[in-house]
């Protein structure tokens, strides 16, 4: 682009002047930077901070008990035993997206790469919605679980559900663009050397995609430990029962036990972020990794 | 040739299990539950739909949820610009921690987000005692409808901006400095135009975004009817009040507003790379994609991701 516009031999004279002014005055760099730090102070790290302090507002001892309350520890093994169902899922089902379609050519790649992409377009409340006028009682498969006495909705499987469906693209979609941009000639040169699908799968792709999978992988579990809209519209709030973390929070704070709602608010912050540290760890790995294959 | 059907023979295995893996799954979990929420629709009668999507209370919750996530975007883009520009173009220590921090609403449950929102604006709270001697009530109202749907749709302008503009070549702006352009000249006539798609795809994502959003506004919004109830709100109410077919036909409108969102993010991207890959050399333009289609991944992904 530079060649387009150099002017041979008057380019050297022109260019501090023009550098000087193709650059913002110091004063203008302090407003803009100040602009810019205040704008996230005021709507990410006060709140972010204020949840600590909340969580903390009537003592350590209050913070550790309310986090030792039955209802809290239920709330937080529910809330672990729904990640630990959705992520693996989703991750499953992302690999095999990826594969096929980044590694083949066939008819309907596009369309079918947009629908996985459909649940982030989806508001979450709509997201549980679809699981109650499937699953609950007036819903389709309504009459028919209730004679064979199995509950989906207001009950543990109708909250997987809902979190699978919210987090359902994030390892296919992070996959995706990367193995595309891989190719397939190292998968087909590992077939020609005799490698089984198998050991081609774990020697070759699994490597290439790891950093990859994994940044998929931390969104798809903090989005799973932290869904609220989609499970409370599933979860009919039995306390001890279907409450995961985020939903618990909304129930201590709508009986104004605002120190315990933040105390559980607070460790799901801190599991945010862990997350944001890991990803950008990942997206180190990721950089690094796409360098060194170029 | 049928649909899924391979189009050229290739040597790699594992195509037919892993497309019939791919489509059983996405027909379970998303497609069939989609479509049983258009057919449950289809039992209502014409009248009795148009009368509940049409209702007042809904009609006022139209207004709030559209005006309020437009202004919020609005705000998203103007200061996501900024930050954008910020955290590219000047170093300042800490800068990579403020770069992790943007990502901050992604991760954070937004019930978590919700309260603490809420806590910080209320008129006691750290900022609302500043703006309440001044008579205006952020939390509760209104105005804590924009404020929550600003911070759970901030990363989205930021994170499709910065990465145009960390690729975005500094000559051509010393080029228009040489030619005799002012700096608010380039700015407006060099910059703003090459940043111009990655602007309206962050616009229509934090927008979109924020046309659904539940967790993080129904706690600082205060919820009063006709004044700041949002559609999700209402979604929810109808379904407690165990009215499924009223809650069905705000859900088949919110669906196709977010499908018309969808489609144009979709045709935004679409001509965004062609306008990108179009003036370079192969090489250069191949890159530049690739840059595009990574980001809008991470950026939507995250991005309607996070947790809402």
């Amino acid at each position: 682009m530079s060649d387009a516009v150099t002017i041979p031999g008057a380019s050297a004279r022109v260019r501090p002047e023009a550098l000087r002014r193709a650059n913002e005055p110091r004063a203008l760099r302090w407003a803009l930077t100040a602009g810019a730090l205040a704008f996230l102070g005021l709507f990410l790290v006060v709140p972010l901070v204020a949840v600590f302090d909340e969580a903390l507002s009537k003592g350590l001892s209050f913070y550790f008990s309310s986090l030792a309350d039955p209802d809290a520890r239920a709330a937080i093994v529910l809330t672990l035993t729904v990640a630990l169902i959705a992520v693996p899922s989703n991750v499953v089902f992302g690999l095999a997206a990826s594969w096929a379609i980044a590694k083949f050519e066939f008819r309907g790649k596009a369309l079918l790469t947009t629908l996985i992409d459909l649940p982030f377009s989806v508001s979450p409340v709509i997201s549980g919605l679809v699981y109650v006028l499937l699953f609950g009682a007036q819903g389709w498969f309504g009459p028919w679980l209730a004679a064979h006495d199995v509950q989906i909705v207001f009950a543990v499987p109708g909250i997987v559900l809902a979190t699978i469906f919210v987090t359902f693209p994030f390892v296919a979609r992070e996959l995706i663009p990367l193995m595309q941009a891989q190719g397939a000639e190292e998968e087909e040169a590992a077939r020609v050397l005799g490698a089984s699908a198998w050991q081609m799968w774990r020697r070759v792709t699994l490597p290439n995609v790891k950093w990859g999978l994994l940044y998929g992988v931390i969104l798809c579990n903090a989005r799973a430990m932290g869904e609220f809209g989609a499970v409370s519209v599933v979860s009919g709030h039995i306390r001890g029962q279907t409450d995961t973390m985020p939903l618990a929070v909304e129930i201590l704070y709508n009986d104004y036990n605002f120190a315990a709602a933040f105390a559980l608010a607070s460790l799901l912050a801190l599991i945010a972020l862990v997350t944001l540290g890991l990803k950008v760890f990942a997206e180190r790995r990721l950089a690094a990794a796409a360098i060194a294959h170029r | 040739m049928t649909t899924f059907g391979l189009r050229k023979a290739s040597a790699l295995p594992g195509f037919r299990v892993t497309l019939g893996v791919t489509l059983a799954y996405l027909s379970l979990v998303v497609l069939i539950p989609l479509a049983a929420t258009f057919l449950k629709t289809a039992t209502l009668d014409g009248a009795r739909f148009v009368s509940i999507v049409t209702a007042p209370l809904v009609l006022a919750a139209y207004r709030l949820t559209f005006g309020a996530a437009a202004l919020a975007a609005l705000i998203n883009l103007v200061f996501g610009l900024l930050v954008a520009w910020v955290l590219v173009r000047y170093p300042f220590p800490g800068r990579r921690l403020v770069d992790a921090v943007v990502d901050l609403p992604f991760a954070l449950p937004t019930s978590v987000a919700g309260i603490s929102l809420a806590a910080v604006y209320a008129e006691s709270g750290w900022i609302g005692r500043w703006f309440a001697p001044l008579g205006v009530k952020i939390a509760f109202g209104p105005l804590g409808v924009l404020v929550a749907l600003t911070f759970i749709g901030l990363p989205f302008v930021v994170r499709t901006v910065q990465p145009i503009l960390e690729e975005f070549e500094r000559e051509q702006e010393e080029a228009a400095a040489c030619l005799g352009a002012t700096r608010a000249q380039t700015f407006a006539r060099v910059v703003l135009p090459a940043l111009a798609p990655a602007l309206a795809t962050g616009f229509a994502l934090a927008f979109a975004r924020a046309l659904g959003e539940y967790g993080s506004v129904i706690f600082i919004a205060g919820n009063i009817p006709m004044k700041s109830e949002v559609i999700s709100l209402l979604v929810v109410t109808k379904l407690e009040q165990y009215d499924y077919a009223g809650a069905t036909a705000l859900a088949v409108v919110m669906l196709i507003a977010s499908f018309v969102m969808l489609f144009l993010i979709n045709a935004l991207q679409w001509r965004w790379q062609r306008r990108l890959s179009a003036p370079r050399t192969p090489a250069r333009s191949n890159q530049a994609t690739q840059g595009v289609t990574a980001t809008s991944a991470t950026s939507a992904g995250s991005a309607t991701g996070g947790s809402r």
